[in-house]
């Protein structure tokens, strides 16, 4: 390796399946999933002589994600026909926008640790999805399923803003608690509904150009478009330092064996012949069109968040991850809206409780305790019914199912002893069966009264206040 | 405007066309009198007028957003050169 300091400069274009009920141009359900061609009409699978009408929903779900980006809204905008062959789309084409998109010109702050940042939107586009294909090995064909045909999409493409992984990371999880909030798409990046192309090219610390860049496309978790930056970066200087150059191509990234490879030659490259969709009419937004949306719009994430720091006291940390996702700050003000202890309930939250909601399948995130539950757990510690670590432990045991805490704790007999008496008989049986180690610590050996507290838990099946429990132990010792 | 080979060969392969010599040279000249008709268009002048996007004087032709039941899938699939197990099924397609 030379001495020469690489800068990457990455763009990224995510796409986003709207949460509409019906697809884009038809009323076909956007339904995920079901068996092959079952949400299909004659629109959507491409027949000669059929007529698209625009979904009015998704207009107002772009102008919604353009306001919250703060873009200018496009006031009087058009679709138009991205032509190719391809068997995920039936038509042979792709109604999509390249001319008048729906927004324009915005803007996302990020922060991460150790930077803030604005990374700026260059439009935002409204398509249509595009169908599956499965490869069938045994007949050497390809099968073609329409059901996510004609699903809308929002196209959000950046500017080239990003010069690492964490920023692409921070933006990616700002703009997905964004559309979340803003309850226009479920951003299931397992299923699809949230996928990122990413635009990488590495330049000599200090040049101005860009150096070629390559496109990787349809990275589905935030894990794996970190590791698929780290290897194109890689890829491309070591192509450099080698004296060859970087090709602009498309490349598919291979997570399971963290490869990129070329999909498209340069000989192939597309052209789409874009020209205006003659089937669709324009699209004219009126001032107060947009500004009833605008006034309708619900409370942010970065609102949400000042709110969190000032009106609770959380810190910047916690209260940034809580209303990073809407899903677990809604259920924060549930449960805070039965407790009041903010701190409390945020702790509460941020530990084994995010672990857990995160235990599935990619980046889902699946909450199934219901927040009356948790509050019993944390009012059950308040009360000294039960010590923080049983606490823990029931918290465990009731998640998965959403069990009845308290009836948990009665089933397996876990709340506290509050009888002083048996707690000092257990002591004295401890101490008297540990006449050593009370000897070291009247010796002024002070830590090993940790060992005979943990004998008197066991004792006690860990059913004891510790700060009772220590208070005795110590009046006992004296 | 003069219609290159090259500019034949590269819209049928866009077009994903097959044409032999034969209907090369007969398409070449049928393009070029379309061309050369719509080169017409070029001859008025158009200062001060606004592209157009429609033909028609209507926008925000819009619907609601309303599922409707699909069409059976024995009928969607009733025009499939070929298919098997509920889907298309097509030449194998690899990016």
């Amino acid at each position: 390796m030379s001495e020469v300091k690489y800068e990457t400069v990455i763009g990224l274009e995510v796409h986003t399946e709207l949460a509409t009920a019906s697809k884009i141009f038809c009323s076909c359900t956007t339904e995920f999933g079901g068996e092959p061609n079952t949400h299909c009409c004659p629109i959507c699978t491409g027949m000669p002589g059929v007529l698209p009408v625009l979904n009015q929903k998704v207009v107002e779900f772009g102008i919604a994600v353009g306001l919250a980006t703060d873009c200018e809204i496009t006031l009087y905008g058009k679709f138009d026909r991205k032509n190719y062959f391809y068997p995920d789309l039936p038509k042979a084409f792709q109604i999509s926008q390249l001319y008048l998109p729906i927004c324009r010109n915005g803007v996302v702050a990020i922060e991460g640790e150790g930077f803030q940042k604005n990374i700026r939107i260059h439009e935002i586009h409204m398509e249509e999805d595009a169908g599956k294909l499965i490869h069938d090995p045994i007949f050497d064909t390809t099968h073609a399923d329409y059901n996510r045909c004609g699903v809308p999409l929002l196209e959000i493409v950046s500017e080239p803003d990003f010069r690492n992984a964490e920023e692409v990371i921070a933006y990616l999880e700002t703009l997905k608690a964004i559309l979340q909030y803003l309850g226009v798409s479920d951003c299931k990046m397992q299923e699809g509904s949230l996928r990122a192309d990413v635009n990488l090219s590495v330049r000599p610390l200090g040049q101005a150009e860009f150096g070629t860049r390559t496109e990787m496309k349809n990275i589905n978790s935030f894990r794996a478009i970190a590791r698929a930056i780290a290897a194109e970066r890689k890829r491309q200087i070591e192509l450099i330092e080698d004296g060859g150059r970087v090709v602009q191509e498309t490349r598919r990234w291979d997570d399971a064996k963290g490869v990129s490879y070329a999909m498209r030659s340069k000989e192939d490259a597309q052209d789409y012949r874009y020209f205006p969709e003659p089937d669709l009419s324009p699209v004219v937004i009126s001032e107060e069109w947009k500004e009833e949306i605008r006034k309708s719009l619900p409370m942010l994430p970065k609102e949400r968040k000042a709110k969190y720091m000032e009106g609770y006291g959380l810190s910047s940390y916690d209260a940034g991850i809580i209303t990073g996702i809407k899903a677990l700050a809604d259920y924060f003000d549930e449960v805070n809206a039965i407790l009041g202890q903010p701190q409390e309930v945020a702790n509460w939250l941020l530990g084994d409780f995010m672990r857990l909601a995160k235990a599935g399948e990619g980046d889902s995130f699946d909450i199934l305790l219901s927040p009356v539950h948790l509050a019993e757990i944390i009012l059950m510690v308040k009360n000294n019914v039960i010590n923080r670590n049983t606490a823990k432990e029931v918290f465990a045991a009731v998640w998965q199912e959403d069990l009845d805490p308290r009836q948990y704790v009665e089933e397996h007999d876990l709340a506290m002893v509050g009888d002083g008496d048996l707690i000092k008989d257990t002591v004295a049986k401890v101490l008297a069966a540990n006449p050593k180690t009370v000897a070291e610590f009247k010796a002024g050996k002070e830590k090993v009264l940790g060992f005979l507290v943990g004998q008197c838990m066991k004792e006690l099946k860990g059913k004891a206040d510790p700060a009772t429990l220590n208070t005795l132990l110590r009046e006992a010792l004296q | 405007m003069i219609i290159t080979d090259e500019i034949i060969d590269y819209v049928s392969s866009l077009a994903r066309l097959d044409l032999s010599g034969e209907e090369k040279t007969k398409i070449k000249g049928e393009i070029e009198k379309i061309i050369d008709y719509m080169e017409v268009l070029n001859t008025l002048d158009t200062t001060g007028v606004e592209p157009m996007s429609h033909v028609l004087p209507v926008t925000n032709v819009f619907r609601e957003d309303v599922v409707a039941p699909s069409v059976p899938r024995e009928e969607i699939l009733a025009n499939a050169p070929e298919a098997d197990q509920g889907a298309f099924r097509v030449p194998k397609t690899v990016e």
